[in-house]
């Protein structure tokens, strides 16, 4: 047999897949067998228990490590780098928990805030020395650590709670589903719940639209308040770190 | 690459946890480098790259990785290799070091540092493997003997062999673990002073010291305890036979108050003193 194939049976059998691998090692060898598959499926749900933390604490250590079980059978790792393992949990999670929507929308929180955690740097537009800029033809480039997504539930809420160590409130669905957007500003990760208003103008400006373009489509939406709402909503990337650069 | 020299370093380390990230940021710490892990500091940005530049202003580093997988069947992901040199780049490292394993094949990755058979096969790989990322990297490899908990029934020489032959054909250099000798000694059952005598000791240029843990049958590297007697002595016996060498206490769970591991180190500090003028 050669290395390469021992090796393929190697892999294969730990990931549970039915080989006999005891006739490549020996018989003598079940013991250290084991202590390999052992590391291997600890190794992963260390990881998952790790990315997903605020999931886990809200979920518990049995329901969480049986998903993570049935994650690890289902999703073998690819990547060299660990920090990508437990991408999908969601929606492993998702399809474990249907009727605890919020249990999905708190992994995707966890799984993006770590994403930010060491995503790409980028320096920001400061509020305080914009210069000439032709706001009408004004075209914004985000922060690469920028994620938006819609949620049903009150996902923030729980996770805020957890975070702080506090009694989180019971599990809901929104009125209305509202976008959270994520982001890094310097080496601190966060996130936010949008009005409709701001995640209609950052989904218009993640598009490629001018803020001439926007400050329109706000105008038209409600002709009384569409500019100043344009205005408050710049300002507040701006104060968030969210803009790296300007352009038209 | 074969025969290329690593400046020389001498001196006494940690590697460096996030526990301790405040404190080594925060002063200077006792220690003459740190060693980390490779792969956390390969990443986009953030408070990682962050950290690693500060730290590399007040102290020499030692990359180590676990993700090389330098015994793999189909080779080596040159995605990998083009991170850890973009690293090398920014933190100008003492050396880079990795294990001799594999941890995966194809498109699957264990994440685990998996044993390989002492073949020729093997050996022809893993030379073709360490030649490849020298080249890319362009400079020598340290490579780390590792903790074993089965052996293949088509080994056909020890693991030191194994070792000697691999340094002799590609050049590459060795960071010796003397916790890992200790395990695979007690799993296995072969005299680790026999590991040392066949190991080429003009190749070491580190030494890790550990801890472990008995499993249900056999030793386990978890590096969750302090270095025990066994391998204190074990480590003399390494410095009687290598001299002065960069050592380093390596610590990955159960991670003590910075203060307990500098005095771990002074231990190591104090052993090593009697054989700094040792030749190999």
């Amino acid at each position: 047999m050669s290395l390469f194939e021992l090796q393929k049976d190697f892999g294969a059998w730990l990931r549970a897949i039915p080989i006999d691998v005891e006739s490549h090692v020996g018989r003598a060898n079940t013991a250290g067998l084991a202590v390999y598959r052992h590391a291997y499926r600890a190794q992963l749900a260390g990881c998952l228990r790790e990315t997903y933390a605020k999931t886990l604490a809200w979920i518990g250590d049995d329901a969480f490590d049986k998903a993570a079980d049935a994650h690890i059978d289902a999703h073998p790792p690819h990547a060299w780098t660990l920090g990508e393992y437990g991408r999908e949990f969601d929606q492993t999670l998702a399809k474990r928990f249907p009727d605890d929507p919020e249990i999905a929308e708190l992994a995707w929180l966890d799984w993006r805030l770590r994403c930010a955690f060491d995503g790409a740097d980028a320096s920001t537009v400061d509020a305080a020395a914009l210069g000439d800029i032709d706001w009408d033809r004004a075209l914004f480039r985000f922060v690469p650590t920028l994620c938006t997504r819609a949620v049903l539930t009150n996902c923030a809420a729980l996770w805020h709670a957890l975070n702080a160590g506090e009694t989180p409130p019971p599990a809901g669905i929104l009125a209305f589903p509202i976008v959270i957007r994520i982001w890094r500003n310097g080496f601190s990760t966060r996130f936010r719940s949008m009005e409709p208003g701001e995640a209609q103008a950052l989904a218009w400006a993640l598009a490629g639209e001018s803020f001439g373009d926007i400050c329109a489509r706000l105008v038209g939406e409600d002709a009384g308040n569409g500019v100043q709402t344009a205005g408050a909503i710049l300002r507040d990337w701006l104060a968030d770190g969210l803009i790296a650069s300007i352009g038209s | 690459m074969t025969g290329q020299a690593l400046t020389p370093f001498h001196g006494f380390g940690l590697g460096l946890r996030p526990v301790h990230y405040p404190e080594f940021l925060a002063d200077p710490q006792p220690v003459d480098f740190v060693e980390v892990i490779s792969e956390n500091f390969m990443v986009e940005g953030g408070r990682p790259l962050h950290v690693i530049d500060r730290v590399r202003e007040r102290y020499p580093v030692a990359l180590h990785g676990v993700s090389m997988s330098i015994g793999s069947a189909d080779g080596l992901n040159d995605d990998y290799l083009r991170r850890l040199r973009q690293l090398a780049e920014r933190v100008r490292p003492l050396w880079i070091s990795d294990h001799l394993c594999w941890t995966g094949v194809e498109d699957f990755n264990s994440h685990d540092l998996l044993p390989l058979p002492y073949t020729d096969e093997a050996m022809d790989l893993v030379c073709a493997n360490i030649t490849h990322a020298q080249d890319v990297l362009e400079r020598p490899l340290l490579i780390e003997n590792p903790s074993s908990y089965l052996t293949f029934p088509g080994s056909c020489m020890t693991e030191w062999e194994f070792l000697a032959r691999m340094c002799q054909r590609t050049g590459c250099f060795l960071l010796l673990d003397v916790n890992n000798i200790y395990v695979s000694a007690m799993n296995h059952g072969f005299d680790p002073l026999a590991y040392l005598d066949g190991v080429p000791m003009d190749r070491v240029r580190q030494i890790h010291l550990a801890g472990h843990s008995q499993g249900n049958d056999l030793l386990i590297d978890t590096h969750d305890q302090p270095v025990p007697d066994p391998v204190w002595a074990l480590y003399e016996l390494a410095c009687r036979r290598v001299g002065a060498v960069a050592t380093m206490i390596e610590r990955d769970d159960r991670i003590p108050p910075l203060p307990e591991l500098l005095a771990e180190l002074d231990i190591a500090r104090r052993r090593a003193a009697r054989f700094e003028h040792a030749a190999a």
